[in-house]
């Protein structure tokens, strides 16, 4: 043990870049061995960058790394996992049709039999789970694992391969608070049998909770390193943007809520393997109040959003969009939604807000091009469709101010204002709202909230999907929550606790 | 270092097919060298047959002619996401077309009326080839590749019923309809030019051009200006953003299609109503496979295509001219010279992009250095 002598990670100098874009620029960062360090900063801020230079996605540009005192080059993956790095990605890297076992074996078989590979890491895992708590059941196909145990999976993956230096890369994205919970726990005792975790986060209660030592990134370089003692979210959240941030500000309407503006009484949907996806779900919103649907993803909030809609036709209830009723017979489509007042800020901007390899301004009408402004017998009127761009543009804050700029170019933040600016253009008098921060960084997050307060504020009743449940709560009056397809409870803000809103989501009843 | 330095869009449009036609060219010119001959020599003769003389650069226009109109149509597919292999069908069909309505209609219908009959023909022919397929797609899950290639075949062998058992007269050998009335011939180049006062050579080379170059700024308009365009590129680029706009990607499937076969099926008014006069089997002869390079090369804008259809045009005729001059050159060498720019220019367009623009940031990089005046690093943005 000497844990003062060398660190388990050292890495100094690292400079990475893309092209024009410096991605990590000169950056040092020391990780003290059994400990918990974590990374914190904006999307785009260099910690993926970095994390991906350490296991050998990347080659820096110039820069030293040290393993355990040891000067290293890491060229690839395996090189990490040989030198005792191991990575938990975002996205899990399991085949879904193996089981748990075969999961962990692939590519490390012991012998060239499966059936004498099989029952000789059976024994080794079973040793592993044994000592670290991380209980799985190992015979089942991953796709039928709760999304926890996938975690716990891929935890397990990496210890197998003899991983001593642990990074987690927002591991707590698809978790329900408990889920997080346990995989909290887990995290300590791993910490105290002499393992080093390395979390990449941007959710600034789980460094408090659980590092020991955090590094700030802002624009690729350190911005802050300090033991979590003297750290503080507020402190945190100022470094990582650079100013000061007021998101979790509540200002809520206290006054009585307006008119019903969208009513859905018994949404039942089957997906095309006849699974129910909706169970009779029943939901109304009135005018001047954010509903905010909380619940792990998975569990019919993207299928109630793509129903109401008009994008997935449901296979019975009712719908009562302002003056109209339509029903599973004759239920409305995508365009009548629009005509009728209703917008729709889709969860996935990639595949749906916006035609990626269109010009900002031919987005920008996306869904709207019908609009007698824009369209003039048929033909596009391309003056207009830019100079309103470059309006949203001006009035979101969309950077950079191109209207001729591929849709693809622009990041996560400024994608999702001018996808905003789009929807709320028209002057909805509802508003469907799915996951509206997702890949986007806390400057944008702040502006897109005070727009949906300002959308709330101004009469429009608004419908907000989101997996973050410190989102729904700063933002919401009432909360519903789904899970499997049902309305599990539904609460005003007031009775609303992390710790129920959790109970709910896992389907106990209220 | 792939992703390290971008392209610019001019070096995208403009150097990098240069680059990838100077490197076909190189390829083809060892492969010439093997065969023991000077390529030197074949280029000179293939680039002066193909614009040396007006009758060289005639002929060249004329394959080209052909070439727009089967290019048009994969491109207009391309963009709503469809990959049309069945032009070569739809411009059998579209002659076929053409043909029915020279030889039953000029008996029937006043002159004037003839050719715009044609022409509709012609297209409604190709157009209705083509939305059989794309209704395949649409509403019962068929692939197109897999059907419209299926509908070539169907295409030719049913061009070869009609004209053997319906529409060759009798006693003749050859496998041909009558020829057509003079109203329902379209005018050669020469014709037309001599009209006007200018001499020009006898060539197949005819009025088609200008139908060719006027569905090119169509197209143009329809894709880029029109609701109609947007929608078909919206659903070409993005199926969910489209479905999420509320635009049917099924309607845009049967429009692109039907467009598609359109153009194509005018490949009819370039070879039967403007060069044979009457109609005839293997007109077509692969153009509607040249047609998808000439798009590929093209990169599916109009004004690609019409360039590299005039490419593909020189290499047709120049390469009848080398296989006349040179001795020992087959047409089979010019068969290969033709694979290695649909190799190079279309297969492969991309593989040098990286070392190109590699080679523009370092060049770059060169040139501003000395001036000394940027601050560390950021040479390009």
């Amino acid at each position: 043990m000497d844990s003062a002598a060398a660190p388990a990670v050292r890495m100094s100098g690292i400079n990475k870049r893309f092209g024009a874009v410096a991605a990590n620029a000169e950056v040092t960062l020391q990780i003290a061995p059994a400990t918990v360090h974590g990374i914190v900063g904006e999307n785009g801020a260099g910690k993926s960058t970095l994390m991906s230079v350490l296991y050998g996605f990347y080659a820096a540009d110039s820069g030293h790394i040290e393993v355990f005192g040891k000067p290293v080059t890491i060229r690839s993956a395996d090189d990490a996992i040989a030198l005792g790095i191991g990575m938990v990605h975002q996205h899990f890297m399991l085949v879904d049709t193996l089981s748990a076992l075969d999961n962990v074996m692939l590519g490390a078989e012991p012998h060239w039999l499966l059936g004498r590979s099989q029952r000789a890491v059976r024994v080794k895992l079973k040793a592993l789970m044994q000592a670290t708590g991380l209980q799985l059941e190992l015979d089942q196909p991953v796709a039928e694992l709760a999304v926890g145990d996938q975690q716990r999976l891929e935890i397990l993956k990496a210890l197998y391969r003899g991983a001593k230096i642990l990074i987690l890369d927002e591991p707590t994205a698809v978790l329900t608070p408990q889920e997080t919970e346990q995989l909290f726990c887990v995290l300590d005792s791993l910490r105290q049998q002499g393992c080093t975790i390395v979390l990449i986060t941007h959710k600034l209660k789980e460094v408090m909770r659980l590092c020991d030592h955090v590094t700030v990134m802002r624009a690729g370089r350190v911005v802050q390193e300090l033991p979590i003692g003297q750290a503080s979210i507020e402190a945190l959240a100022e470094a990582m943007v650079g100013r000061k941030v007021n998101i979790g500000q509540v200002q809520r309407k206290t006054g009585a809520t307006g008119l019903v503006r969208l009513q859905a009484r018994g949404l039942v949907l089957r997906d095309a393997m006849n699974v129910l996806r909706l169970t009779g779900v029943n939901l109304s919103l009135h005018a001047g109040e954010i509903v905010g649907v909380a619940g792990v993803s998975g569990n019919g909030q993207s299928e109630l959003l793509d129903v109401l809609s008009g994008l997935l036709q449901p296979g019975a209830g009712q719908l009562q969009l302002g003056e109209q009723t339509f029903d599973a017979t004759a239920w409305l489509d995508p365009r009548t939604a629009r005509e009728l007042g209703l917008a729709h800020v889709p969860e996935d901007r990639h595949a749906r807000a916006l035609v990626m390899n269109f010009v900002a301004w031919e987005s920008a009408v996306l869904g709207y091009d019908g609009l007698p402004q824009y369209a003039n017998w048929g033909w596009l009127n391309h003056q207009h469709m830019r100079r309103t761009t470059a309006q949203y543009m001006e009035r979101f804050d969309v950077r950079p101010r191109d209207p001729e700029l591929l849709s693809s170019k622009f990041s996560g933040g400024n994608q999702q204002k001018l996808v905003l600016a789009r929807e709320l253009g028209q002057a909805p008098t509802v508003l469907l709202v799915g996951q509206p921060t997702r890949g986007v960084d806390i400057g944008a997050i702040e502006f897109i909230y005070a727009q949906l307060r300002a959308m709330r504020d101004a009469g429009c009743a608004v419908l907000l999907v989101s997996s973050e449940l410190d989102e729904i709560l700063a933002l919401s009056d009432r909360v519903m929550v789904m899970n499997q397809g049902r309305v599990t409870g539904e609460l005003s803000i007031a009775e609303c606790t992390e710790a129920g809103l959790g109970r709910l989501m896992v389907g106990e009843a209220s | 270092m792939k992703s390290n330095y971008p392209l610019p869009r001019w070096a995208d449009l403009v150097l990098l097919p240069v680059v990838c036609l100077c490197l076909a060219l190189l390829a083809a010119a060892v492969v010439v060298l093997l065969v023991g001959q000077d390529p030197v020599r074949v280029i000179g003769v293939l680039i002066q047959g193909a614009f040396g003389t007006p009758r060289g650069l005639s002929y060249t226009l004329y394959y080209a002619t052909t070439f727009i109109f089967t290019g048009l149509a994969v491109a207009v597919a391309f963009h709503a996401g469809l990959f049309n292999i069945g032009g070569e069908g739809q411009a059998i069909m579209g002659g076929l077309g053409t043909g029915l309505a020279a030889l039953y209609g000029s008996a029937l219908l006043p002159a004037w009326l003839m050719l715009p009959l044609m022409l509709v023909s012609g297209a409604l022919f190709g157009l209705a080839w083509a939305v059989v397929p794309a209704y395949l797609q649409a509403y019962r899950g068929s692939h197109i590749v897999i059907t419209t290639i299926m509908f070539n075949f169907i295409a030719s062998s049913l061009l070869v019923y009609v004209l053997v058992n319906h529409l060759r007269p009798a006693g003749v050998g050859s496998v041909e309809s009558v020829p057509f009335a003079e109203s329902a011939k379209l005018p050669a180049m020469h014709e037309a030019l001599a009209a006007i006062g200018v001499p020009w050579p006898s060539s197949p080379l005819n009025v088609s051009l200008f139908l060719a170059l006027l569905a090119c700024v169509g197209v143009y308009l329809f894709l880029w200006r029109s609701r109609g365009g947007y929608h078909l590129r919206a659903v070409g680029s993005s199926p969910g953003a489209a479905e999420y706009a509320g635009i049917k990607s099924k309607h845009q499937v049967m429009i692109a299609m039907a467009v598609s076969g359109a153009l194509a099926g005018l490949v009819g008014m370039n070879e039967i109503a403007g060069v044979s006069g009457k109609l005839l089997l293997e007109f077509v002869s692969g153009a509607g496979f040249t047609g998808i390079a000439v798009a590929l090369m093209g990169r599916n804008h109009p004004v690609g295509i019409v360039l590299a259809s005039v490419l593909f045009g020189a290499l047709f005729q120049g390469g009848a001219e080398v296989a006349f001059e040179v001795p020992g050159f087959s047409r089979d060498m010019v068969v290969m010279l033709q694979g290695f720019i649909v190799l190079f220019s279309g297969a492969m367009a991309y593989v040098f992009a990286p070392m190109l623009a590699w080679c523009l940031a370092m060049g770059r990089r060169l040139l501003l250095k000395p001036a000394g005046s940027l601050p560390s690093g950021a040479p390009h943005g």
